[in-house]
C-alpha cells in the first residue's frame, strides 16, 4: 500500500503485577491505509481493545508499552509527551466506544459536549462550533438536530445515543477512527443502522477506521481487511473476502466453520475443542498448538512470524493452503 | 415533579407530626403539664384554673390537638429551669447556634472539598496518602477533645484566642449577630473550627472517594479520547459530576451540624440553643426539651425538602420532560 | 433426608475457620498498621479488664486517698512521683488507675451498646427482609427517619426522657438507660445491611425448598442467613464500637452519660476541664489521649477489616 495512515510496528504492552509482568500483546505489527476499514476480530482477551488503547494513548495503567513503535502519518505517536499525544487525540484520532449509555456525560448536552470538542480542536467561535455541532449531529442521522443538540442524553435512545457518539468522534474531522465495540451494547435491529453510519461518514470523510469488534457478521459487511488476533498475537491478517473464505491459518479456518451458514449444508458447527490461553499461561512457540488440529514439533518451539499465503497473512508453520 | 413535591410535603406533614406527637407524651407524661406551662412557681388558684383550662380531662385527641395548634405557634410554656417562656429563650439564643454551624459549614466545604479534589487527583502520592491518614484521625477524635485540644493550646498556652463565649455582639432586632464585630468574631474561630473538623473530615473522603469513581467512568475515557484538555476533564467534567451527590450530602449535614453544636456549644459555653438544651437535658426541664425537638424536626425536615429539590435543579436525568427517543 | 440438613453443614464453623485461615489473616499479618492497631486495642482491653489486679492504685476507695497528694503532676516533671506515674487529681486520685477504671467503663459500654444495637439491628432486618409487605415498608420508613437525626440528639433525648421519668434512678438503671440510648442510635446500619441479605437469601432455592418442607422461618433465618451477613455486620461492630465509644464519652463529658461514681473517660475529661486554665493539664491529657488512641486503634481495625473482607479488592 502506498504511505500507509497508521501503521503499528511490533507493539508490546506489558501489565507489571505482584504476580509477575504479563505480556498481553505480543509483537503486533499491522498498518491502515488511509480511507481504509480494518476489522480486528478475536475472542475476548484476545487483546483487540488493548491494541486500540494502546494507539490511542489511553492504556490503563499498570499497563504501559513495552516495545515496539506506532506511527501516525509517518510520525511516532507512541513516545509522545502527554500533552501532545492528547493534542493528537480527537483531532487526529477519534474514538468511539461500546456502550453509548455510559459514554456521555448526563449532566451536560449533547451541544455542550460537542461545543467543547470542537472548539478544543478547531479554531471556530462558539457560534460557529455551534453550527458546525448541529452539522454533525445531521450527518449522523439524528432528526431535527437544532432542537435535539439542546438536549440531554438520557433524553436519546441507544441508537441515537450511540450516533451522537460518532458525532463527537468526528467532531474535529479525524484521519483514523478508533471503534471499540461500537455495535455490542445494541439492539440487534440497530446495529446494523449503526455500522452503515458508521462507514458512510467515514467514507465522506475519508476517514480510516480500525474497527475492534468479535462479531464476524459485522466485518463481513463493513471491512476491507481483517486482522484475527489470538493470545495477544495476530494469526491471521488480509482481505476481508480471503480471510473469510479462503482462510489460511487453523484458527480462522475454525472461527469461520463455528459460524452458523442459514444456507448450504446444516451440519454441526465445527468447535475448536479448548479454550484461549490466559496471559499468564501463554505455551511456548504457536499460542495457538494446544488446539491445533493441524499441530507439528515446529508449532511447539518455534513462534510463526506472519507469512504471505496465497491472499492473506498467517502466523503459521502450516497454513492451510486451499483452493476451494 | 410536582406529584413529588407533594409527596415530600406530606410526608414532611406525617414527620412532623408524629415529633409533636413525641413532644407531647413528653409534656404531658413526663413531669407535670402544668408546671410545664405556668412555672413552678406558680398559685395553687392558678394551677386550678390552668387545668380546667387545658381541658386535662379531655378526650386525648383533643389535648393533643391544643397542643400542636400551640406548638406551631411558638408556644410550649415556660422554662421549669429559668422560669421564662421557652419560645423568648429559644429566640435568643437561635442566633448563635445558627451563626456558629454556618461559618462551620462554611469551613468544612471550603476546605473540605478542594482537599477531597487533590487526595483524588494525587492519588497515591505522600501528600495525599497523609491528608487519609488526617482523615482517619479525624474521625477517631471526639467533638469536645477537638475543642478542650484547642483551646488549651490558643486560649491557654498562647493566648491568642478567647475560649469562651460570644463576645461583642450587635442587635437587630430580635437577632443578635456576633459576626460585625471584631471581638465577636475572635471568639467565633474556635468553636467553628472545632464543630467544622468532624464535616470536613467527612466531606473530604466523600469528594475523594466520589471523584475517584467519577475518574473512572466511561464519559471521562471518552472525554480524554477527545483531546479534552485535563482542566476540562477534571474540573468540567469529573468535579461537576462529583459535586452533585456531594452537595445533597453536605446539605443534610447542616442538620447535624446545629445538632452537634450541643457538644461545642458545651466546651465553649457558647450561648446557643445547645447549651440551652443541655441545661434542660440535666435538669429535666421537659418544655424545654420538647420545644428544642419540634424546632430540630422542623429544620431537619426543611433541609432534606430543601436538598431534594436541589437534586432537581442539578441532575437534569430527574426532570424527566420528554421521553427518551 | 434430614427436615433442618443445613446445605452448608458447618457453615458457621467454617465461616469462624474461614476467618482466620487463608486470605483475611494473611492480609492482617502484612498489614503493619492492622497489627500495630490490634496491639494497641488489645493492649487497652486488657487494662479495662483487668483493672482491678493491675492499677496501681484503687481511686473508688476513699480510704486510700490522701488529699495531700492531690494535683501531683506526672512522675517526669518536677513535684511528681513515682508512685502516681501520670500525676493525680483534685481529690488525690491517681490517674492511671482512674484510666484503665474508666478505660473498663468506656469499653464496657461501648461493647454493650453495639451488641444490643447488632441484636436489634439484625433482628428488624431479619423480620423486614422475611416477611416483607407492610412490615418492610415500615420498618424502612423507620430506619430512613432515624437515620436523618444525628446520633448524638438521639442518644440526648434518650438520656434526658430516662432521667425525666425515673429522677433518683439507682446506677443500675442509669447505665441500662444509656446504653440502651446508644445502642439505638446505631441499629439501623444493620438492619438495612442485613435486610438486603434477606431478601436475596430468601428467593434462594435452598430457601425456598425448606419452607415447603416445612421448616419454620426462624430457623430458616437462623441457620441460613444469619451466616452469610456475619461478615458486613463485623466490619460494621467494628466501625461502630469506636462512634459508641465516642457518644458514650460525649454524653459523659456533657454530664448526661455514666454515673458520676463509675466515672468513664469522658467523665474523666469532664472533670479535668475545670483545672485545665490553672495549668494541671495531665487531668485532662491523659484521659483525652487514651480515648483517642483506643478509638483510632478500632477504627484503624474496622477500616482494614472491611478492606480484607471486600471480594472486589482480593
Amino acid at each position: 500500500m502506498s504511505e500507509p495512515l497508521l501503521e503499528v510496528s511490533h507493539l508490546r504492552v506489558e501489565f507489571p503485577t505482584r504476580h509477575g509482568t504479563l505480556l498481553a500483546l505480543d509483537d503486533i505489527s499491522f498498518a491502515i491505509a488511509p480511507g481504509e476499514i480494518l476489522g480486528v476480530v478475536g475472542e475476548s482477551g484476545a487483546g483487540k481493545s488493548l491494541t486500540g488503547a494502546a494507539i490511542i494513548g489511553l492504556l490503563d495503567p499498570p499497563g504501559r508499552i513495552a516495545a515496539g513503535e506506532i506511527k501516525l502519518a509517518g510520525r511516532r505517536i507512541d513516545n509522545l509527551p502527554y500533552e501532545q499525544m492528547r493534542r493528537v487525540r480527537g483531532r487526529e484520532i477519534g474514538a468511539v466506544f461500546q456502550d453509548p449509555l455510559t459514554s456521555l456525560n448526563p449532566l451536560y448536552t449533547v451541544g455542550q459536549q460537542l461545543v467543547e470538542t470542537i472548539m478544543t480542536h478547531l479554531d471556530l467561535t462558539a457560534a460557529q462550533a455551534r453550527a458546525r455541532a448541529i452539522e454533525l449531529l445531521a450527518s449522523t442521522g439524528i432528526p431535527a438536530p437544532e432542537a435535539r443538540v439542546d438536549q440531554y442524553p438520557h433524553q436519546f435512545s441507544g441508537g441515537m445515543r450511540q450516533r451522537v457518539v460518532i458525532a463527537l468522534a468526528l467532531a474535529a474531522s479525524p484521519k483514523l477512527i478508533v471503534a471499540d465495540e461500537p455495535t455490542t451494547a445494541l439492539d440487534v435491529s440497530i446495529q446494523a443502522q449503526i455500522i452503515a453510519l458508521l462507514k458512510m461518514v467515514c467514507r465522506e470523510q475519508g476517514a480510516a477506521v480500525m474497527l475492534v469488534t468479535h462479531d464476524m457478521g459485522v466485518i463481513a459487511e463493513t471491512c476491507d481487511r481483517v486482522a484475527v488476533m489470538y493470545a495477544g498475537r495476530i494469526a491471521e491478517i488480509g482481505p476481508v473476502a480471503d480471510v473469510i473464505h479462503r482462510p489460511a491459518h487453523p484458527y480462522t479456518v475454525g472461527l469461520m466453520g463455528s459460524i452458523p451458514a442459514m444456507d448450504g449444508d446444516r451440519e454441526r458447527l465445527l468447535q475448536i475443542d479448548g479454550a484461549m490461553p490466559r496471559l499468564n499461561a501463554i505455551p511456548p512457540g504457536c499460542a495457538f498448538n494446544p488446539r491445533c488440529p493441524r499441530v507439528v514439533d515446529r508449532c511447539r518451539a518455534e513462534r510463526p512470524e506472519l507469512a504471505s499465503v496465497g491472499a492473506t497473512s498467517a502466523a503459521c508453520w502450516r497454513p492451510v493452503e486451499v483452493v476451494r | 415533579m410536582l406529584v413529588f413535591i407533594l409527596r415530600r410535603l406530606v410526608q414532611a406533614v406525617v414527620v412532623m407530626l408524629s415529633v409533636a406527637f413525641i413532644a407531647f407524651m413528653l409534656f404531658q407524661y413526663v413531669g407535670d403539664p402544668v408546671n410545664n406551662l405556668l412555672g413552678q412557681d406558680a398559685t395553687e388558684a392558678q394551677r386550678i384554673a390552668l387545668r380546667k383550662d387545658l381541658g386535662l380531662d379531655q378526650p386525648f385527641p383533643v389535648q393533643f390537638a391544643r397542643f400542636a395548634a400551640n406548638a406551631v405557634q411558638g408556644e410550649f410554656g415556660i422554662s421549669l429551669r429559668q422560669g421564662r417562656k421557652v419560645s423568648a429563650l429559644i429566640v435568643e439564643r437561635f442566633p448563635a447556634t445558627l451563626e456558629l454551624a454556618l461559618v462551620a459549614g462554611l469551613i468544612a466545604l471550603l476546605l473540605g472539598i478542594p482537599l477531597g479534589v487533590y487526595a483524588a487527583l494525587r492519588r497515591g502520592k505522600a501528600s495525599a496518602q497523609l491528608l487519609m491518614a488526617g482523615t482517619l484521625f479525624g474521625v477517631s477524635l471526639p467533638n469536645f477533645v477537638i475543642g478542650i485540644v484547642l483551646i488549651w493550646m490558643f486560649a491557654v498556652e498562647l493566648k491568642w484566642l478567647p475560649s469562651f463565649g460570644r463576645g461583642d455582639v450587635v442587635s437587630f432586632g430580635a437577632w443578635t449577630s456576633g459576626l460585625l464585630t471584631r471581638d465577636g468574631l475572635l471568639h467565633l474561630v474556635l468553636p467553628a473550627i472545632t464543630l467544622s473538623a468532624f464535616q470536613l473530615t467527612l466531606i473530604m473522603r466523600l469528594v475523594r472517594a466520589e471523584m475517584l469513581e467519577v475518574l473512572r467512568t466511561d464519559y471521562i475515557r471518552f472525554a480524554r479520547a477527545r483531546g479534552l484538555t485535563d482542566r476540562s476533564v477534571y474540573f468540567g467534567h469529573a468535579l461537576k459530576n462529583t459535586l452533585v451527590p456531594v452537595i445533597t450530602i453536605t446539605g443534610l449535614q447542616l442538620g447535624s451540624l446545629i445538632a452537634f453544636a450541643i457538644i461545642t456549644e458545651q466546651v465553649f459555653q457558647w450561648p446557643g440553643m445547645g447549651l440551652l438544651f443541655i441545661q434542660a437535658v440535666q435538669f429535666a426541664d421537659i418544655p424545654v426539651m420538647a420545644a428544642y425537638l419540634c424546632l430540630i424536626s422542623l429544620i431537619f425536615v426543611v433541609i432534606n425538602l430543601g436538598v431534594d429539590l436541589l437534586y432537581f435543579a442539578v441532575d437534569p436525568r430527574l426532570r424527566v420532560e420528554g421521553k427518551a427517543h | 433426608m434430614a427436615v433442618d440438613a443445613n446445605p452448608n453443614p458447618a457453615a458457621s464453623v467454617t465461616a469462624l475457620r474461614g476467618f482466620f485461615d487463608g486470605d483475611v489473616w494473611h492480609s492482617f499479618r502484612s498489614s503493619p498498621v492492622a497489627i500495630a492497631a490490634a496491639v494497641i486495642a488489645l493492649i487497652f482491653f486488657v487494662c479495662a479488664l483487668f483493672a482491678d489486679v493491675i492499677a496501681p492504685h484503687n481511686p473508688f476507695d476513699l480510704a486510700t486517698l490522701e488529699l495531700m497528694d492531690s494535683l501531683k503532676p506526672p512522675a517526669w516533671i518536677d513535684g511528681g512521683e513515682p508512685k502516681y506515674l501520670l500525676g493525680t487529681d483534685g481529690q488525690g486520685r491517681d490517674i492511671l488507675s482512674a484510666l484503665m477504671y474508666g478505660a473498663r467503663i468506656s469499653l464496657l459500654v461501648g461493647v454493650a451498646s453495639v451488641l444490643l444495637s447488632i441484636v436489634i439491628g439484625v433482628g428488624l432486618g431479619l423480620l423486614a427482609g422475611f416477611v416483607g409487605g407492610r412490615t418492610d415498608a415500615f420498618i424502612m420508613r423507620l430506619c430512613d427517619v432515624m437515620l436523618s437525626f444525628p446520633s448524638i440528639l438521639v442518644a440526648l433525648m434518650i438520656s434526658g426522657v430516662g432521667r425525666s421519668l425515673f429522677p433518683n434512678a439507682p446506677d443500675a438503671l442509669a447505665f441500662v438507660v444509656l446504653v440502651l440510648a446508644i445502642a439505638l442510635t446505631g441499629w439501623v446500619q444493620y438492619a438495612r445491611t442485613v435486610r438486603g441479605s434477606t431478601l436475596v437469601e430468601r428467593n434462594k432455592e435452598y430457601v425456598q425448598a425448606a419452607r415447603v418442607i416445612g421448616v419454620g422461618p426462624l430457623r430458616i433465618m437462623w441457620r441460613h442467613v444469619l451466616p452469610n451477613v456475619m461478615g458486613p455486620v463485623l466490619v460494621l461492630a467494628t466501625i461502630q464500637i469506636a462512634s459508641a465509644i465516642i457518644t458514650e464519652a460525649t454524653l459523659s463529658f456533657l454530664g448526661v452519660g455514666v454515673p458520676v461514681t463509675s466515672p468513664s473517660l469522658g467523665t474523666l475529661i469532664r472533670n479535668g476541664n475545670d483545672t485545665l486554665f490553672s495549668g494541671e493539664w495531665w487531668i485532662t491529657a491523659w484521659p483525652s489521649l487514651t480515648l483517642v488512641l483506643i478509638t483510632l486503634s478500632v477504627n484503624l481495625l474496622g477500616d482494614w477489616l472491611r478492606d480484607a473482607l471486600n471480594p472486589r479488592l482480593r
